[in-house]
């Protein structure tokens, strides 16, 4: 019964684990994986020498790091909020909405940023900044502003999802704790500090700290689709995933590509190790393994 | 209610109603410009509130339909076969690992679930799809790699079986005569629909929304799906007049409406997600519950 699934995990998962290998190798197609020649660690010598591997992973971790903290505190924010509303109505519509983004793919989420980031017929540069008195920005060429673009379509896209999860933990609170706290007199504000917040925190921490453990991946669509790809920008959006994935698919340097996907495997391996470690110090139940 | 409650509630939700609209508007801004006359993108952007409406992309969408009605079919194909094929091969992974009598238990769990840890990365795993399997421009291509099964989904169902059916039922089954297949079909599916939709669920949106695959995959655009044509047109506006769905004899650029088309096609390609998701939006939220509590 367990047999195609096996099959299916060696194949997809396993199988490319063992292809790791081709990171210590001098690919060449004609002589296949196994007979290419080995070359050491030259690939990383190369991968570490340009300033690539320095721009990339800053990137990774910068824009990931500043995800896990927004979703943080915009999603824990919102989730609180939607289970003050007492009109059921409202706050399923509410709930659904927020949720929208998560449920559409990063191409239709591209289409939106170019309608309003286009250079010539953008909402922004068409109404927005004509309205405020502003010159146009080519947005596509200008890196700079990307960082602030792709945190807030990141936030856009995903708040809905992190706020299910915490609006699920909170409504799993035992309403008598407010009941109490209500008759003792505590405002709104006290029972969210004291109440609300330590009960969901087991589920606060459990979140972050899956996320730190994946904090060397990156949503690839949002770093390759919502930039459409643009070379001008790579100084900002370029991150390991999309990097690998030029490397392989545009450039053809399997060498180098491959290196900075084992870098990111380990690297992201020990770092979930790390994280669940931590959360086994904190609260074993918490724990992963 | 007293006055400072009436309050809360006011100002919650006039905070949840900017939410919601900064959710929503990005979404009226391309149905509308779908909508809009080409000229008049061109000349005032996309605009809430455009000074023509027409019909021309979508007139234009229908004359194209053949292109479009493939790639469709194609979505559908590979999201109905993808999720099909994922929540059987899910299933019956996750089933036996829920149970305490297999043998190797243990070991085929950690199995399963180190590859939630560690992965070899795009590099290898192309090339062993491209050199070894040879999956480059097949339909399969869109179904198999990364999508099919993963290892979250193996551990989110097989806690739910070990939660949530009792073991006398099973045992009453093999008194009864029952196989062990025939235990799992007629007793353990039947009782675990709420698991099997929320997969299910996950997986249909994971398929329908996928481009990447496509994009790494394939180059042949006549295996294209609603994504990937999409993809495509985004960062290539001659691929519309190069590839069937511009190429009709006389049809010229010029002529085109390339941006309400885009438009028009996107809006197309998220209809279905939008229109399936209030009957779904019950499980969905359910399914990340269980997620969360589990991890």
């Amino acid at each position: 019964m367990m047999l195609p699934g096996l099959a299916y995990l060696i194949v997809n998962n396993y199988a490319p684990m063992f292809g790791l290998i081709i990171a210590f190798k001098n690919i060449n197609f004609a002589q296949g994986i196994w007979g290419s020649e080995w070359i050491g660690l030259q690939n990383f010598e190369y991968l570490f020498k340009t300033t690539d591997a320095y721009i990339i992973t800053r990137n990774t971790i910068l824009y990931n790091g500043g995800f896990i903290i927004l979703n943080l505190v915009i999603a824990v924010g919102i989730a609180i909020l939607l289970n003050e509303i007492r009109s059921k109505i409202m706050a399923r519509f509410y709930q659904s909405v927020v949720l929208l983004p998560f449920l559409i793919s990063m191409v239709i989420v591209s289409y939106l940023v170019y309608a309003v980031l286009s250079i010539e017929t953008g909402f922004m540069n068409k109404t927005v900044l004509p309205f405020l008195g502003l010159d146009s920005i080519s947005w596509y060429s200008e890196a700079q502003y990307w960082p602030y673009i792709l945190t807030i379509v990141h936030v856009w896209k995903s708040v809905g999802f992190y706020c299910v999860v915490y609006l699920a933990a909170i409504i799993g609170i035992d309403q008598e704790y407010y009941e109490a706290a209500t008759l003792d007199g505590a405002s709104k504000w006290q029972q969210i500090k004291s109440i609300t917040l330590p009960l969901i925190s087991p589920v606060i921490t459990m979140m972050t700290l899956l996320a730190i453990g994946r904090i060397f991946y990156s949503d690839f669509g949002l770093f390759y689709q919502v930039p459409m790809d643009a070379g001008a920008l790579s100084d900002t959006t370029n991150v390991i995933d999309t990097y690998v994935y030029r490397g392989l698919m545009q450039l053809g340097d399997i060498g180098m590509s491959s290196a900075a996907g084992l870098y990111q495997s380990l690297v992201g391996f020990i770092l979930v190790l790390l994280a669940n470690y931590i959360v086994r110090k904190i609260n074993k139940d918490n724990a992963l393994f | 209610m007293t006055h400072e409650n009436k309050l809360w509630q006011w100002s919650a939700n006039l905070f949840m109603m900017a939410i919601s609209i900064a959710c929503l508007l990005p979404f009226a801004l391309l149905v509308i410009s779908s909508f809009t006359d080409e000229q008049a993108i061109i000349s005032n952007g996309y605009s809430f509130f455009p000074e023509q409406f027409s019909l021309t992309a979508y007139r234009y969408l229908l004359d194209q339909s053949q292109e479009l009605l493939r790639a469709y079919g194609i979505t559908i194909l590979v999201t109905v076969l993808g999720t099909s094929v994922s929540l059987i091969i899910t299933s019956m992974l996750a089933y036996p690992l829920s149970r305490r009598d297999i043998p190797l238990r243990n070991p085929l769990a950690f199995f399963v679930f180190f590859t939630m840890l560690f992965n070899g990365g795009l590099v290898p795993t192309y090339l062993i799809y491209t050199q070894y399997l040879d999956i480059k421009n097949t339909i399969w291509a869109l179904i198999i790699p990364g999508l099919l099964m993963n290892g979250f989904n193996v551990m989110l169902m097989r806690t739910f079986f070990i939660t949530s059916i009792p073991v006398p039922i099973l045992e009453s089954a093999y008194i009864d005569g029952a196989t062990e297949f025939r235990t799992f079909r007629s007793i353990v599916l039947p009782l675990s629909l709420p698991i099997l939709a929320t997969i299910g669920l996950f997986q249909t949106i994971g398929y329908w929304n996928d481009w990447f695959n496509g994009l790494v995959y394939l180059t042949d655009p006549k295996l294209f799906s609603i994504q990937n044509i999409l993809n495509r047109i985004l960062t290539d506006i001659q691929f519309l007049s190069n590839s069937g769905l511009g190429s009709n004899a006389g049809q010229s650029m010029a002529k085109m409406p390339s941006g309400t088309v885009r438009m028009a096609i996107a809006v197309v390609g998220v209809i279905p997600i939008l229109i399936a998701y209030p009957f779904f939006q019950k499980y969905f939220v359910k399914g990340i519950t269980i997620g969360a509590v589990k991890g």
